[in-house]
């Protein structure tokens, strides 16, 4: 459990191992990767193309693209991503917005 | 290539009572879904969740079981984490799966496609840790995770039962603001009139607030001038009630101010769509089995109006029925004597409405926020944008996204739509039907060239 996080976890399962933006996390195998993330400590998924503004989830059902990350190259939607060992998960757009 | 008699998009209660009707009927149906598994929002993950957590999230929750059960049925092909992309004439339905394209052709379509979160445009609302109760409804449900200090912001029902649910689980909101006022409770009482139903519902939603009373949340009521504050992520909550300045830290911001149909698929397929002032939003026009006016495509559940779950659950199986019918399976006796059940509930359960649509109206500020708030969050366009693309002559959600991009990101226009025809309506002085909606085209869902390759090969392998 996380304590830093401001989200709690009541489930126990099996961990894997990822990465999210090169840090290893410990994540519950076959979990729902925006949960698993938010309570992992993880607030902000991604920065806004526009201002790079930090986003995190919002609607949690595939319909807001707030929580999209990318995954080996792949810009998925974290809240329709299951966790699987070994996911390198990166901030998309890191670094090329517009900042004006 | 597949061909069904009937595709269902959906597998939430509308669209798993019709598959299972139809099924029943002898109809070949193909339920396609986003998620893993079947439920919807409003059941999500009930087959794993209820033995887990159903004590927590009560028997409204778990009955969603007894429609996962009969699916199970030789005659429904469900397709879980299916991202339906294109619904073509004939009917072709792409969509990806696994990170492979693939087609299904129907007969006839039934869109149970249900709500989304009515967009709530607040100053900071885009800041991570501000979602939506719906979002926090989720997280529960499928993961058994909770929010260790939220507020709870806006007004209905369903903001009463997460925080019921939050106290019950140990982890109780900071507290719960509410939008609506107590005239707006009391000018309600007057629609219950003597539908049963109605009271129960009312009942229902005291006996939530009396546990939230003994549970020590604390509740304010008609706050206005609410804005989420913080700088990489939501640190408070600020307004005025009871005439009180506010501000209360935390670190998780749940906003609720009702659903609203999910119209993308339908917007798709050119259905004709009418504002309905009662629950603010745009509906598509149907007939009374829920057949659009495309002939063969349905529209059932939340996504053809907000009723909730019961609603949805009977008005599935009555299009079900009618599709039955269309193909021949039962005759229009028939459809019309298994109908009259179907048609009584729904009459009793959609009683309601019409108390819920006045006791819990939209929060205000959110439906025409101040000019520096963002209501485009993909592409950070504020209402003041669009009122000045108003001033500039923009008449429609379409020649607005041609001022500043608003609704062509990501998400498509599903966050801000309705925003959007709502400033641009209020500054032409306008209706919400003359000034319209975006034009929603294919793709519904992104997808990758990858998929689209992978779905060639599968069409070439059908073929030989």
């Amino acid at each position: 459990m996380n304590n830093a996080s401001p989200f709690l976890e009541t489930e126990t399962a099996s961990r894997v191992t990822v990465t999210f933006a090169g840090a290893p996390l410990d994540l519950p195998l076959g979990a729902n990767l925006a949960a698993a993330l938010l309570t992992a400590g993880v607030g902000a998924f991604r920065q806004t193309p526009v201002s790079g503004a930090p986003r995190g989830p919002f609607c949690m059902m595939g319909a807001c693209f707030d929580c999209l990350v990318e995954i080996d190259g792949v810009a998925r939607q974290a809240c329709m991503t299951e966790v699987t060992a070994g996911l390198q998960i990166d901030r998309p757009h890191e670094g090329d917005h517009d900042a004006g | 290539m597949t061909r069904v008699d009937l595709a269902i998009i959906g597998a939430g209660p509308a669209g798993m009572a019709a598959a299972a009707l139809a099924a029943r009927q002898g109809l070949r149906v193909t339920l396609l879904d986003e998620q893993p598994r079947a439920g919807g929002q409003i059941y999500r993950d009930v087959d794993r969740a209820a033995a887990l957590r159903g004590d927590l999230l009560g028997p409204d929750y778990t009955h969603g079981a007894t429609l996962t059960a009969a699916l199970k049925h030789s005659g429904v092909d469900h397709v879980s984490g299916a991202v339906v992309w294109a619904i073509e004439e004939g009917f072709a339905l792409s969509y990806t799966k696994d990170g492979r394209g693939a087609q299904v052709m129907a007969d006839r379509v039934l869109l149970a496609t249900g709500a989304i979160e009515r967009p709530m445009p607040l100053p900071g609302w885009t800041l991570p840790g501000v979602m939506t109760a719906g979002a926090g409804q989720i997280l529960l449900k499928q993961s058994g995770v909770l929010a260790r200090r939220a507020v709870l912001v806006g007004t209905g029902p369903l903001l009463y039962l997460t925080a019921a649910q939050m106290l019950r689980a140990g982890t109780p909101p900071l507290a719960l603001v509410e939008t609506a006022t107590r005239s707006d409770l009391l000018g309600a009482m007057r629609h219950l009139g003597g539908a049963l139903r109605g009271w129960r519902y009312l009942l229902k939603g005291l006996g939530l607030l009396a546990e939230l009373k003994r549970g020590g949340v604390k509740r304010h009521v008609g706050a206005t001038g609410l804005a989420i504050e913080g700088l990489a992520r939501a640190e408070a909550l600020s307004f005025s009630a009871g005439g009180k300045s506010h501000r209360i830290a935390c670190d998780t911001v749940y906003l609720h101010h009702g659903v609203v149909p999910n119209v993308q698929a339908a917007r798709s397929l050119g259905i004709a769509h009418d504002w309905n002032a009662a629950q603010a939003c745009f509906l598509p026009r149907l007939d009374i089995w829920g057949q659009s006016d495309v002939p063969g495509i349905y529209v059932a559940g939340d996504s053809a109006g907000i009723g909730g779950a019961k609603v949805a659950e009977e008005a599935g199986r009555l299009a079900a029925l009618h599709v039955a019918q269309a193909a021949g399976r039962i005759t229009q006796t028939e459809l019309d004597r298994q109908a009259a059940p179907l048609r009584a509930t729904l009459a009793r359960e959609r009683a309601v409405r019409p108390f819920l649509d006045r006791a819990y109206p939209p929060c205000p500020e959110a439906l025409a926020p101040a000019d520096a708030t963002l209501i485009c969050r993909c592409e950070e366009v504020t209402a003041g944008d669009i009122r000045n693309y108003a001033s500039l002559g923009c008449v429609g959600p379409n020649q607005a996204k041609a001022f500043g991009r608003a609704g062509m990101g990501p998400c498509q226009g599903r966050y801000c739509g309705l925003t959007v025809t709502a400033l641009l309506a209020e500054a032409n002085g306008q209706t919400p039907d003359a000034t319209g909606y975006y034009r929603v085209r294919a793709p519904l869902k992104p997808v990758t060239l990858g998929e689209l390759a992978q779905m060639d090969q599968t069409a070439q392998d059908a073929a030989e």
